[in-house]
């Protein structure tokens, strides 16, 4: 069974947000992390990107799979994780303490639109059959 | 074979001054490449005198399994046998030689095999004529696409933008439609494993440019509702494609043209017997039916329009068609059915141990989900290493994706009944060791030259040159 | 068999197959020939052809092919076997493809090479749609009008269709003209930049400058050029190119009336995955064992289907193997002494050439082993007389202009016995 976390904002396409203050960390769940094996590479934006709401930012790639990244919010990149330049496999250790990108949110009003950890385990599990 | 003598890159072997190679003097005069011209260092190529290269690429080659070696049932594929007169007619110097801009009455009997083997692949399609330059299967894909467009915007119409496919589709078909500008939308299949009629006449309408589908698809069923489909799709405007990538059951037995379709490509790798060569070269010819033959990117049809610069892989076009004339129109006919019958056999031989996730006929191959014992644990990608061991290629395995343990197997006409009766035993064997001796097939292959390799290594870690391999 | 499959003919396999639309009439094709008779069919169809002593390149040149390349290539092991996905019984091909892609980069100097495409023009609008995916929101590529007229057409296809624009940088000389070149490369959405060396009068031109330009505005240098050249010429990487690409048929292939040859690419480590195409990386066995294995395939069409950044999904592996081969036994300094005998053979021709008084060269401007003279009688009589003599006598540019190329293979006799029909 898939770990979820309470407290973070979830996205149906397995991507949660962190929010602390003005700043949302992003980063994809441990049931995204699971389906997708072995990671190898992390696409990342670069700082002073722009990401909006519903487009890609970037991608993940495991040996024979790879999963586009979709923001579930919008702003403007202020962060990139940079271990996972060399150590990508750390988000198969540990997804949610390994966030992808840190963004300023623009429109705090988007989280609205995203489950919260409850939800979102129930639309996993409704996933997996 | 030795890997300890022979497990070498060529690099390693290379010696200071060796030389294998031998060049005329040079009788031009002083005549020195200027120093600012120059590169700065020389390219750091091997040393090496030619008895090194060749037992060191020879050796290599018993590293390697081809349709030479044995029975190569990968799916979708068709890894049929290479006919060994197929390789001497290129060799011949009146073709090796020539040059591709040589004037055109120099080239009468290049031109003429071009010609023929269009000729031919119509007659064989159903269709009106072909372009021999595309290079491969998914280069063909492109071409065709191109030529549909082209064809709608003749007509004025610009909205059309999208493909439907099969979510069963080869990988290349939307790859195909994205290089060529043109978004995808799948169309379901239904439970029996053949396009969703009423799933596809939802999607149809005026930004639809074509349909790309294969058939018999990758399952190896036959689309029979091919006649209501292209009905529907010409109705509303778009064209059909056909993938000609499962071209070979039909011969002898029904023409792409005559089911409906209007623009394919056929792989003349796969149904006309030119070999595969490690992934290439292959060729991918493109042919329209009648009133679409201006729109196909060659110098006799469209010539502002170009997708290779002269006449396509002449040298795979000469062995195609040294095996059309080969087989004639007495023998061509019988591959579709033999073809068929082969793959119906081994699929009814082993689906009592196998799972056959849709029963009923097939065509030129089918698709297992795994071993029907799901309780061992022994996976699809378990199966395919220990038949290595035995001494088969695998099928090709976890495709299509409708099925997690996909494992598609495809014979082809060339094996005969020993070699299939052989296959069976060992694919029993495998699904007896699946209960009896799990670990043994867990950890295959156990008689190749390497095992399984870690593949999750090369793709984080990516070491793709000598000179990277040395700084690592 | 059929009792087994449950049918009582070879055309029950058939039932599912509406009856409208079998095909139950004759083939229209020939009848079955003997292997004697297909022999003699072809040798027919050869003598139709004619053998020519190869002064026109264009492109395409009549390098020697080494007696052992030919040995190699043939083997069936090689020949008759698929893309390596079963990478414990396809060590073979996969080794000779990581050797294939060491002497590529090492040519080129470049990082990285992939395993191949199906040719030079092919690469290059390849390159053009990598130039387009790397480069943000960015759907514009400039091309020399020096560029080959070939490959610029099948560049301009893949543009058409892929939705890319492409503006030509002007030509000025017989170079790229290097103003005009700076001016446009400082445009907005600009996502590289296409040149070709040595260029398509077979100018080696002066890059100097380029690569700095276009990196100084985010955009890509993507340098196309005959692969046995850079033996002994500058190098892409010298030049600053982000992206090499171009045809590998110099490197031996025989001219085969325009195919198969192989296309290469090779391009920085920070542009590797963005690359198109297969790619073979070394790593490990379960023993321990040094093993190669394809390797970033997560880029390809087969996993990221219409999100690829290409629908390539074979390479030209028997043209890999077969240049590979071709670099093994001409080592480090046989292909460099192959490129030197072609450029003395050719700056000879020249001297020839204008000591007639009928040429003259149609630029002032270094060349390797091809360039362009001006005539002042006519061309196709000219080229129709070389013809009747057995020679191909360069490719017709212009009205008065002809390009020559000269290769390893022509001797100082052939060119001598040339220059006597003029």
């Amino acid at each position: 069974m898939a770990k979820v976390i309470e407290g973070l904002y979830y996205a149906e396409s397995h991507e949660y947000v962190k929010v602390e203050g003005e700043f949302g960390y992003i980063g994809i769940t441990d049931y995204a992390q699971n389906a997708l094996g072995n990671i190898v590479y992390v696409d990342m934006p670069d700082t002073d990107d722009e990401v909006e709401a519903g487009e890609d930012f970037g991608a993940v790639e495991s040996v024979k799979a790879a999963s586009d990244l979709t923001s579930p919010v919008s702003g403007t990149v202020v962060e990139v994780n940079e271990a996972l330049e060399d150590t990508p496999e750390i988000i198969n250790q540990d997804a949610f303490a390994n966030w992808i990108i840190k963004v300023e949110l623009s429109d705090k009003t988007e989280l609205d639109n995203l489950m919260d950890a409850a939800a979102y385990a129930e639309f996993c599990e409704k996933e997996a059959h | 074979m030795n890997n300890k003598l022979y497990g070498n890159l060529i690099f390693e072997l290379s010696h200071p001054g060796r030389k294998g190679y031998s060049l005329p003097d040079n009788k031009f005069g002083d005549y020195e490449v200027p120093a600012e011209m120059r590169r700065e260092n020389d390219a750091q190529l091997p040393e090496c005198d030619e008895m090194t290269v060749v037992r060191h690429y020879t050796n290599h080659s018993g590293n390697n399994f081809g349709v030479d070696n044995g029975f190569y049932p990968l799916g979708s594929c068709t890894m049929k046998y290479n006919p060994a007169i197929n390789e001497e007619i290129p060799g011949m110097a009146d073709f090796r030689d020539i040059h591709p801009l040589q004037p055109v009455d120099t080239v009468k009997g290049c031109l003429d095999v071009c010609a023929g083997l269009r000729k031919a692949l119509s007659e064989i399609a159903g269709l009106a004529d072909f372009t021999l330059n595309p290079f491969a299967g998914a280069h063909g894909e492109l071409t065709g696409l191109m030529v549909i467009r082209r064809y709608h915007e003749s007509r004025g119409d610009e909205k059309r933008t999208k493909v439907i496919v099969p979510n069963s589709a080869h990988g290349t078909n939307p790859a195909s439609a994205a290089v060529c500008g043109l978004e995808i939308v799948e169309v379901k299949s239904t439970a029996d494993g053949v396009v969703d009629v009423d799933d596809l006449r939802g999607l149809l309408d005026d930004t639809i440019a074509a349909v790309m589908m294969t058939n018999p698809n990758t399952l190896g069923l036959f689309e029979r509702n091919i006649p209501e489909i292209a009905k529907l799709v010409h109705e509303c405007g778009a064209l059909m494609y056909y993938d000609g990538a499962n071209l070979n059951p039909m011969l002898g037995a029904c023409r792409p043209g005559d089911m409906g379709f209007d623009v394919m490509h056929i792989n003349l790798h796969k149904t006309f017997s030119t070999p595969h060569g490690g992934g290439g070269p292959g060729s991918g010819p493109v042919g329209v039916r009648k009133g679409l033959e201006q729109f196909l990117p060659d110098n006799e049809h469209d010539s502002t329009l170009s997708v290779s610069p002269y006449h396509g892989n002449f040298g795979v076009i000469l062995k195609a068609y040294t095996y059309i004339l080969s087989l004639g129109k007495e023998y061509i006919k019988y591959v579709g059915p033999l073809a068929t019958l082969n793959a119906n056999y081994i699929k009814e031989s082993l689906k009592d141990v196998y799972e056959l996730p849709i029963a009923g006929l097939c065509k030129h191959e089918f698709v297992f989900n795994g071993l029907a014992d799901k309780s061992t644990g022994i996976t699809t990608m378990d199966v395919a290493k220990r038949l290595l061991d035995y001494g088969y290629h695998a099928p090709t395995i976890y495709f299509p994706l409708l099925f997690h343990e996909a494992m598609m197997i495809e014979p082809t006409e060339s094996e005969s009944k020993v070699t299939i009766d052989g296959f069976i035993e060992v694919m029993r064997k495998i699904a007896e060791e699946a209960k009896n001796e799990p670990e043994l097939l867990k950890s295959a292959p156990h008689n190749t030259p390497i095992g399984r390799v870690d593949d999750v290594l090369a793709a984080k870690h990516p070491v793709v040159t000598y000179k990277s391999m040395l700084n690592d | 068999m059929l009792d087994i499959v449950g049918v009582g003919s070879l055309d029950e396999l058939y039932s599912d197959v509406p009856e409208e639309i079998r095909f139950k009439k004759e083939y229209d094709l020939p009848e079955a020939m003997s292997e004697m008779e297909v022999r003699r069919f072809f040798e027919a169809l050869g003598n139709e052809n004619k053998r020519l002593v190869c002064f026109a390149g264009a492109g395409v040149y009549d390098h020697y092919t080494p007696a052992v390349v030919g040995r190699i290539v043939q083997r069936s092991e090689f020949l008759t076997s698929y893309t390596p996905y079963q990478a414990e019984i396809s060590q073979g091909t996969l080794h000779y493809i990581f050797e294939y892609q060491s002497m590529m980069a090492e040519l080129t100097s470049m990082d990285i090479s992939n395993a191949s495409m199906y040719d030079g023009s092919t690469a290059t609008a390849e390159a053009m749609m990598m130039a387009v995916a790397a480069g943000k929101k960015c759907d514009t590529v400039l091309v020399s009008e020096t560029v080959d007229k070939k490959v610029l057409t099948v560049v301009k296809t893949y543009a058409k269709f892929h939705g890319v624009n492409i503006v030509m940088v002007k030509e000025n000389d017989g170079i790229t003209y290097k103003a005009d070149f700076q001016e446009k490369i400082a445009q907005k959405g600009v996502a590289g930049v296409i040149v070709q060396q040595p260029n398509r009068y077979g100018i080696v031109e002066d890059y100097a400058g380029y690569a700095d330009a276009a990196h100084d505005n985010k955009a890509l240098m993507i340098m196309n050029g005959v692969a046995a050249d850079y033996a002994v010429l500058k190098t892409p990487a010298e030049w600053g190119a982000d992206i090499a690409v171009g045809d590998g048929q110099s490197l031996g292939v025989p001219m085969m009336f325009g195919g198969p040859y192989v296309g290469y690419m090779c391009c920085t480590e920070k542009l590797i995955r963005k690359m198109p195409g297969r790619i073979v990386g070394m790593t490990e066995d379960s023993r321990g064992q040094r093993a190669f294995v394809l390797t970033l395939q997560a880029r390809e069409q087969h996993i990221r289907r219409q999100k690829a950044t290409s629908n390539i999904c074979s390479n030209q592996s028997l043209m890999a193997l077969f240049v590979t081969v071709y670099m093994a036994v001409m080592g480090k300094k046989g292909v460099k002494e192959a490129g030197e005998l072609s450029y003395a053979g050719a700056h000879y021709m020249m001297d020839k050439l204008v000591e007639t008084g009928h040429f003259k060269p149609t630029f002032q401007k270094p060349f390797f082993n091809e360039f362009c003279v001006e005539y002042d009688g006519d061309v196709d009589v000219l080229q129709k007389k070389f013809v009747d003599n057995g020679f191909l006598g360069g490719v017709k540019m212009g009205d008065h202009t002809i390009m020559f190329a000269v290769t390893e293979q022509r001797s100082k006799e052939e060119i001598d016995n040339l220059i006597k029909l003029i």
